[in-house]
């Protein structure tokens, strides 16, 4: 497979993914405000940036963190390139260039969605955005589907899916972190009413919340990032999905027979979430464990570019 | 809505004879539209238009700031082409194909023709597509033009004439896929009454084009699609056309050259490639040796073509038979290589750099078509009889400055087709691209791009400047006239 075809694979699945999140981001911190039953106006909608990592952006070119400013700068703000619209555009420029190695059906899945992000771009208020959010998701959905089904599950497969799950441990990381910015936790706010409706949401924007309460019953923060960070079995659990993507880029590496550095960079990260324990995170501090991460993360992206994408004449 | 009330306004009518009656073979077709409910045919209409824009079958128009993409406006009443029509079409395209081939072929080798005097010496060289680079080169098989889509018009005396010769990268054959498919859904049932011919094997039969023209010695050739990227208007075209014959559609990017020999980039390592079917215009392929500025193309491709490592199609340079001043001498072309009287005629072109056909030219600017020799897509032409005064003096200004790259040629009465026209039928100005592959043997596809001028009068069918398409049913040797099941 030709190098730069490898990498739009990877980035269309990222940026697709990176889109639902955002979505679901909004939508449940939408729903979440009428359960605590936060006045519209004085609503927390700064933690959404901040947890987006873009705060410094939005600081620049917006004047306060108001629902309709901040709704507009993750949902239609194409120069923010992480908001919704920005990436489906580029989602759907990545598939455009592999076109002819994704099926039919993911590509009108993904251009239905590049319709649709038009048709709504002029809607303002989170409760208008609502079924526009829904469909983000569902497409999503509906594309993963396709591709299980309709793609041949080799190389370009597994790049996609390896985008996927590293896009997604990334985004159930700053989920996690968005509690550190939404209040600084004093203990007896813990285990509170307000605390269990908020990790409810947490647990619902990566739509684990039933998952958790099979297991849990009760959301309680130790368990949630229990849950979150470790999980074995929990598809969006940062576990998980590095597991995965290792998966995936080990049997890309098998079926070109090659080794590639970025083997032994997959096998340190799952070491040591192998190794974590929930309580060391969280004496440590969630919001550091999650810096780390992250830092991890861009170690993988990068290597991940060296190992395939990257090809220099020797 | 039906077929009454429609007049074909005294211009030959691709479906309807002078009586005002239907043709012949047309007659199913126009039974069956007839025969439709009212609102179904705009209902079909609308399913075929939605249809391409779910499934992002749309060029780029360059300078157009509202948005880079369009879906080509599809009509879904389809244009026909008769049996007997098509054999003589298809012989004709072969005969044109066979001599350009060797004419492209001896102007690059040994000038036979240009010593014997046929075509003036100074017109061949000192065309802007004549390619010094290309002296003394021979292609594996000596084939040049592996793909052609020669621009058809028939004009109001029913003939069909060649307008353009398109030897460079013609575009166009996805809609002629895609529409067909679509036409299917929409027509199903008289589709197959009328025996249409297929289109539907053009990937096969390219791909088998593109594996003959290997490099000598080359058992099982790495054959790649050559785009010049996203941006590229024809770009949905290239991934379509990689698709349907399952090769890797590279940018020149994702191409490096190793000892001679052009490699692809691809996660496993470098890997040999040996035929290119290269979509970017002579000029950018190689920023080594032509458009020095070109980011598109490959630097040292060129040499590795010389030194035959690489096959392109088309090959470069053909481009000098496709210059509008030569086109003009095609008849003899013809003549001096095959020995033959051309099958399908030329527009009669007057020559600006010729004096006599200049000052004709300059005398009745008002009822010729004007086009630069090199430009193509409806660019660079003036069409006299719609003109403004000032339009006609600065075509005049720019004949007399570089006579060289005008020619001049009547203005035709293109035929005319029915087409929908919001809720009415009404007759609009087409052509006809038909396409050829030159591989083992000349292989034309039995159907086409019918280009429909969607403007009320207008003459102009390139899709960048407003035109439509319609799918081409090519009929077969036998038309049968079944019962037509109206229910269907």
């Amino acid at each position: 497979m030709l190098s730069r075809v490898a990498n739009s694979i990877y980035w269309m699945s990222r940026y697709l993914e990176r889109a639902d999140n955002v979505a679901r981001f909004i939508d449940v911190n939408a729903r979440l405000i009428l359960d605590v039953g936060w006045e519209r106006e004085t609503a927390q909608w700064e933690p959404l940036v901040r947890a987006s990592g873009d705060e410094a952006d939005f600081a620049a070119r917006y004047s306060e963190y108001s629902e309709k400013k901040v709704v507009h700068f993750l949902t239609f703000d194409e120069e923010n390139p992480n908001s919704i619209i920005s990436c489906i555009h580029a989602a759907r420029e990545n598939a455009r260039t592999v076109r002819e190695i994704i099926s039919s059906e993911m590509w009108e899945a993904i251009n239905a969605l590049y319709h649709l992000v038009d048709k709504h771009s002029r809607k303002r208020k989170v409760d208008d955005l609502q079924s526009f959010y829904i469909s983000v998701d569902h497409t999503n959905h509906l594309f993963a589907g396709m591709m299980e089904n309709t793609m041949s599950h080799g190389e370009g497969w597994h790049f996609a899916r390896a985008g996927k799950m590293l896009e997604r441990a990334d985004k159930t990381a700053r989920m996690l972190d968005v509690k550190y910015f939404l209040l600084l936790p004093t203990p007896d706010y813990f285990d509170s009413p307000y605390d269990t409706v908020e990790w409810g949401a947490v647990l619902k924007s990566v739509s684990g919340f039933e998952v958790y309460c099979k297991r849990y019953h009760r959301a309680n923060y130790r368990h949630v990032t229990q849950f979150l960070v470790l999980d074995e079995y929990f598809a969006r659990s940062i576990r998980y999905c590095v597991r995965t993507a290792a998966r995936s880029v080990a049997d890309i590496s098998k079926m070109l027979e090659i080794t590639v550095p970025v083997t032994d960079e997959f096998a340190r990260l799952e070491k040591m979430l192998d190794e974590a324990d929930n309580e060391v995170i969280l004496n440590k501090g969630l919001h550091e464990f999650v810096d780390a991460f992250q830092f991890n993360l861009n170690v993988i992206d990068q290597s991940l570019y060296q190992s395939f994408f990257a090809l220099e004449k020797k | 809505m039906n077929f009454e009330g429609y007049d074909t306004q005294g211009f030959y009518d691709e479906l309807i004879g002078e009586d005002g009656q239907p043709r012949k073979e047309a007659l199913p077709l126009i039974e069956r539209i007839n025969a439709l409910p009212c609102k179904d045919l705009r209902r079909r209409q609308k399913a075929a238009e939605h249809a391409l824009h779910q499934q992002g079958i749309t060029f780029s128009v360059y300078g157009d700031k509202k948005g880079t993409e369009k879906i080509m406006p599809f009509d879904i009443l389809p244009r026909i082409v008769t049996a007997k029509e098509w054999d003589v079409l298809e012989k004709g395209l072969k005969q044109r194909i066979r001599a350009l081939n060797l004419f492209i072929d001896d102007i690059y080798n040994g000038q036979q023709i240009l010593k014997d005097k046929v075509i003036p010496r100074d017109l061949v060289l000192s065309s802007e597509c004549y390619l010094e680079q290309c002296r003394g080169l021979s292609p594996p098989k000596k084939i040049w033009i592996h793909v052609t889509g020669t621009d058809l018009v028939r004009a109001g005396d029913g003939e069909f004439y060649v307008l353009e010769d398109n030897l460079r990268c013609p575009s166009g054959i996805s809609y002629v896929l895609q529409n067909r498919t679509i036409q299917k859904r929409t027509l199903p049932i008289v589709f197959q009454a009328m025996r249409t011919r297929p289109v539907s094997d053009y990937g096969d039969h390219l791909y088998e084009t593109l594996r003959h023209a290997a490099p000598k010695g080359v058992e099982n050739p790495t054959v790649i699609v050559l785009t010049p990227g996203i941006y590229n208007s024809a770009y949905y075209e290239h991934s379509f056309l990689a698709q349907q014959m399952g090769v890797p559609l590279a940018q020149g990017s994702d191409l490096t050259i190793i000892d001679d020999q052009v490699m692809l980039r691809t996660t496993r390592g470098f890997e040999k490639v040996d035929v290119i079917y290269r979509r970017i215009d002579d000029n950018f392929l190689d920023p080594e040796v032509f458009n020095k500025g070109s980011m598109l193309g490959v630097p040292g491709i060129m040499e590795c073509f010389r030194k035959g490592t690489v096959a392109l199609a088309n090959a470069p340079g053909t481009g000098i038979a496709d210059d509008k001043a030569i086109y003009a001498y095609v008849p003899q072309i013809i003549k001096y290589y095959l020995d033959e009287e051309p099958i399908i005629k030329n527009v009669p072109t007057y020559i600006c750099e010729d004096q006599k056909d200049r000052d004709y030219t300059l005398a009745n600017l008002d009822k010729l078509v004007v086009k630069a020799v090199n430009l193509s897509g409806g660019y660079g032409m003036l069409i006299g009889p719609v003109s403004t005064e000032a339009e006609r003096k600065e075509f005049a200004k720019k004949i007399q400055e570089n006579p060289r790259d005008y020619i001049a040629q009547p203005t035709l009465a293109l035929s005319r087709t029915p087409t929908i026209v919001g809720d009415r039928i009404e007759g609009r100005h087409v052509d006809f691209r038909p396409y050829i592959l030159y591989g083992k043997s000349i292989f034309v596809l039995p159907g086409g791009l019918t280009r429909v001028a969607l403007t009320k009068g207008s003459l102009v069918v390139n899709s960048s400047q407003g035109g439509g398409s319609k799918d081409t049913w090519v009929l077969g040797d036998s038309p049968i006239t079944m019962e037509v099941d109206l229910d269907a």
